[in-house]
């Protein structure tokens, strides 16, 4: 009987070990993958309970989790909706995060790496668990004034500190409202949803940073005057063939001047001239001679092609390659496939702004800690220098007399040198025009470089014009940030 | 082997009168001042310290705040374990020292958790489930004193083996009579006496283990010499062949006509286990496997709701099986749970063990598991595995054969209770239901399991009682 016993024993033995074995792979090797499956509501709930960090625009919150009944314990709620819809997204149920709350996610539930010990620690203190609150580089004054601004056009703002790649507004419209899409209510939060993807006038784009992007139209030749002096094959006075019209090579298509008159008078007009008046044929002409891949180089260090974290993710702006002549040339004013995102027009000015220095643009200015504690804090990063100082400073002040004497004229700040440029992109036949302005002031230390764009013409189709709709938008954008 | 077992049941020694066990223990307490007991008593201030904590901490993290009245009923339970205490420290003095702190404490973390689960659906009274818990857990405790108290002697047991096997039959079929019968979550293992509904399925396993010692003992010599011999192996006569029969059909009867896979493999083993330890017979244990697993198959090729079950064990996760009624929603939400409590668990009241469904009884691991973590689930374990050793020892020092395979039948159905039920929660084998021993809700069970429990402590008295009996003038 005992020996029989011992092997009982042995048998009760290896039963128990199963079940040490089974628990230890479901809690510890399996449990990741667990935790992750989509039918897995504790994450969810968890994700929920756990008191959500704020997004702070200068102390205050503009997405902030407001204890409730539910079982969900907190209501995320956003006090000022639409104006800041672009900058921190929706946070849904459980239909996706989008903005500053899907990108900041880790942060703000309080599960990212570097909050790790502090998750540790409040298992042993008992303490709930706490999100990081992140603060923005959003400054509300001009983020307001561009809101303000832009009235009710389609269209985006973007304004950028060159001198840290800070983002100070971030304007898009027609805006939505988060707090629709952050109710418990799981199926009115799809509804919503729905309704608002169908939207024609696309309300959850983030105009500034994605969406169907824009051709950029004149804004463009500031960075073609940049390569072209950059690369050391043109000057500002250098003088380029100024005919009226332009056949396209291997094509029937004519190049045209805006308004189809003769840019400048002359015969000839120099780049600067070029660059002020806004004139496409020198500038097809200019392109033809850089060539695609030295273009190509230059829009790469200004960030064409590249997606950048800040911390959403941006569309890459799209500077086409294996072009033939006539397409060439038609880019080299904005037109043919150029693609861009308003924030990456932001950057080339921003750029030039900052003696040819590149910021990298980011939204956060720092994240911090329930108790205060700085988890990540201001940083200015150098994304590259597109052009040397030397060409920075020629294009400035190519850009200047372009707002005090040129085609960006109604961008004018009494008693500021102000650098502009503006656009009007065409979309094609019939198609109301994009219109757009870029720039930055003081032109002798630039506070905020901005860019903006409205779609459909301003209303107006193709009777309207960059210097008309954009400028005097851009020009309050830059009052407000001067006015600090 | 002894051959003890011969001797008549109820005339084994001195202590058998009154005044004898009264002298006896008087004379056995001067000689060893109670060490066993004293050990006991800290182990139980121990699990009390812990019982406590875990109401405690449960409310708080549930409500942010305790309850007095709830903590002062569990204490009164804590009265009811000294009791039981006390009358060891007279009536048994040597019994197991462990075996009472390890069962009070795996209730304790049961109620604990039971009544965490009540906080969140918000019954509170006789409608809650923790409530009752306590209740039961006293009525439990009581029939246990009442176990030790009566019962001075086991071997009275061994006579009354065939009535035994006549309660246990008829408690395991009593719920397929109509009237009385009850189906729960489609099994059919309660019945209702008015008052409240009881599972006499889990008293029957009791019942049972008393048959199949008494039997067993008695009848090994002639079921483990006679029979041929085929490759090796001694296989029984058909006469001999008559006890098994019957427990195999009672066995697939239950499987059948009251649709618990759980109870009948339980029964079954048990009894399997019991007859390998007494006859030393492998032939036997093959074809009682033989048996079972043939009508296993043909249950879940026949049975819908065993081919559901074996489904949702080996797939899951396909969201077909997830979806499909009977599937593996259960399971794969309390995997979910269990894997949210990870290494340290999230801690009392702080996880959502409420979203799985029958968290409180058949889930109660899952839930454990997903409030202390691993490393509570693992001291769970441990100490069910602790408890089972224990009544492996008298099994392996007990005195007489009668006694040692009775701890051995009682402590086997523990462990494999405790197998069946997490092994189902953990995947190791297909989810069947039955109640987690000591820390499931439900009176029966726990009527069952302390009674078990006040078995095991008076056969251990007995392990240490007996030689010093022997060397005493």
């Amino acid at each position: 009987m005992t020996r029989e016993l011992r092997r009982l024993s042995i048998a009760v033995l290896i039963m128990f070990l199963a079940l040490f074995t089974s628990t230890t792979i479901i809690q510890v090797v399996q449990a990741d993958e667990l935790r992750n499956d989509p039918r897995n509501a504790r994450t969810l709930y968890s994700s929920y309970s756990a008191e959500r960090g704020p997004i702070l625009v200068d102390g205050t919150p503009i997405a902030q989790s407001v204890p409730d009944d539910s079982q969900y314990k907190f209501q995320r709620v956003y006090p000022s909706p639409e104006l800041y819809a672009p900058i921190t997204g929706y946070f849904t149920l459980n239909q996706g995060n989008s903005g500053l709350e899907g990108a900041l996610n880790d942060y703000l539930t309080g599960t990212s790496n570097a909050q790790f010990l502090d998750q540790i620690t409040a298992i042993f203190t008992g303490q709930n668990p706490k999100g990081a609150s992140v603060e923005t580089t959003i400054d509300p004054v001009v983020q307001q004034a561009a809101w303000d601004a832009l009235g009710d056009q389609s269209g985006a703002i973007i304004a950028i500190e060159p001198s840290s790649g800070a983002i100070l507004a971030m304007v898009s419209k027609p805006s939505y409202d988060p707090n629709a899409l952050a109710q418990h209510d799981t199926s009115a939060v799809i509804q919503t949803y729905q309704a608002l993807n169908a939207d024609p006038a696309n309300p959850l784009y983030n105009r500034t940073i994605g969406g169907n992007l824009y051709h950029p139209g004149s804004v463009f030749k500031v960075l073609m005057a940049a390569a072209a002096i950059d690369s050391g094959e043109f000057a500002p006075e250098t003088q380029i063939p100024n005919p009226p019209q332009l056949q396209l090579p291997q094509s029937s298509s004519i190049v045209t001047n805006a308004g189809g008159s003769l840019c400048g008078g002359g015969e000839t007009v120099s780049l600067a001239d070029a660059l002020r008046l806004s004139c496409n044929i020198p500038f097809a002409q200019v392109g033809a001679q850089l060539g695609e891949a030295t273009i190509s180089d230059y829009a790469k260090a200004f960030g064409f092609g590249e997606s950048l974290e800040i911390p959403m993710s941006t569309t890459a702006s799209v500077y086409p390659s294996d072009m033939d002549q006539a397409h060439l040339m038609l880019s080299s004013f904005g037109q043919g496939d150029d693609r861009v995102t308003p924030l990456q027009i932001a950057m080339i000015s921003a750029a030039i702004a900052n003696g040819g220095t590149l910021m990298v643009p980011t939204l956060v200015e720092s994240i911090n800690a329930p108790d205060l504690s700085e988890i990540k804090g201001p940083s200015a990063e150098v994304y590259s220098q597109p052009v040397t100082a030397q060409t920075a400073e020629l294009v400035k002040q190519m850009m200047v007399a372009g707002v005090s004497n040129g085609a960006a004229s109604n961008a004018r700040i009494d008693g500021v040198d102000v650098a502009g440029k503006t656009g009007t992109a065409e979309n094609g036949e019939g198609e109301p025009y994009t219109l757009w302005f870029t720039g930055f002031a003081p032109a002798d230390d630039p506070k905020v470089a901005v860019a903006v764009v409205v779609e459909n013409g301003g209303g107006r189709g193709q009777n309207a014009f960059g210097n008309q709709i954009a400028a005097p938008i851009a020009k309050r954008v830059l009052e407000a940030v001067l006015s600090r | 082997m002894p051959p003890n077992v011969s001797l008549p049941a109820g005339r084994t020694g001195p202590n058998d009168t009154g005044a004898g066990t009264l002298t006896s223990s008087i004379r056995i307490r001067l000689r060893t001042p109670a060490r066993l007991r004293n050990l006991e008593l800290f182990l139980l201030v121990l699990a009390g310290a812990l019982g406590l904590g875990a109401m405690a901490l449960g409310q708080l993290g549930m409500t942010g705040e305790t309850d007095a009245g709830i903590l002062w009923s569990f204490a009164i339970l804590g009265v009811f374990v000294l009791a039981f205490h006390v009358v060891l420290r007279v009536v048994a003095p040597n019994a197991d020292p462990f075996i009472l702190p390890i069962v009070s404490t795996l209730n304790g973390i049961g109620i604990g958790m039971i009544y965490r689960l009540d906080l969140y659906s918000g019954t509170t009274g006789w409608a809650s489930d923790g409530v009752r818990q306590i209740v039961w857990t006293a009525i439990a405790i009581a029939a246990a004193i009442a176990v030790v108290i009566a019962f001075r002697n086991h071997r009275v047991l061994q006579r009354y083996r065939y009535i035994a096997m006549f309660i246990g039959i008829v408690l395991l079929l009593l719920p397929l009579l109509p009237g009385i019968g009850r189906e729960v979550n489609g099994a059919r293992v309660w019945i209702n006496i008015g008052v409240a509904s009881f599972q006499p399925g889990e008293l029957a396993k009791i019942a049972l283990a008393v048959f199949f010692a008494g039997y067993l003992v008695t009848a090994r010599d002639t079921l483990s010499l006679v029979g041929k011999k085929v490759l090796g192996i001694r296989f029984p006569r058909m006469r001999d062949l008559g006890p098994i029969l019957v427990i195999w059909a009672a066995a697939m009867a239950v499987l059948v006509f009251q649709r618990d896979l759980g109870t009948s493999l339980l029964y079954f083993g048990l009894f399997l286990v019991m007859l390998y330890v007494a006859t030393a017979r492998v032939g036997w244990i093959i074809l009682g496997l033989v048996l079972f697993i043939g009508g296993a198959v043909v249950a879940s090729q026949t049975l819908g709701y065993v081919n559901g079950r074996f489904n949702a064990w080996l797939d899951a996760f396909n969201p077909a099986v997830y979806d499909s009624v009977g599937g593996s929603y259960q399971l794969v939400q309390g995997l979910f749970g269990m894997a949210s409590g990870g290494l340290l668990g999230n801690g009392w009241g702080l996880g959502r063990p409420d979203l799985t469904p029958l968290a409180k009884s058949d889930y109660i691991f899952a839930a454990l598991g997903e409030e202390l973590g691993l490393a509570g689930v693992f001291a769970i374990l441990a100490l069910m595995l602790i408890l089972v050793s224990r009544g492996f020892r008298i099994g392996f020092n007990g005195q007489d054969d009668f006694g040692r395979l009775l701890a051995v039948g009682l402590s086997f159905v523990i462990a494999l209770q405790v197998f069946i039920v997490i092994g189902g929660v953990t995947r190791v084998i297909p989810l069947t239901g039955l109640t987690t021993p000591f820390l499931a809700a439900g009176g029966s069970s726990l009527l069952a399991n302390w009674v078990i429990a006040a078995l095991l402590l008076r056969l251990s008295d007995t392990v240490r009682n007996q030689p010093r009996v022997v060397v005493s003038p």
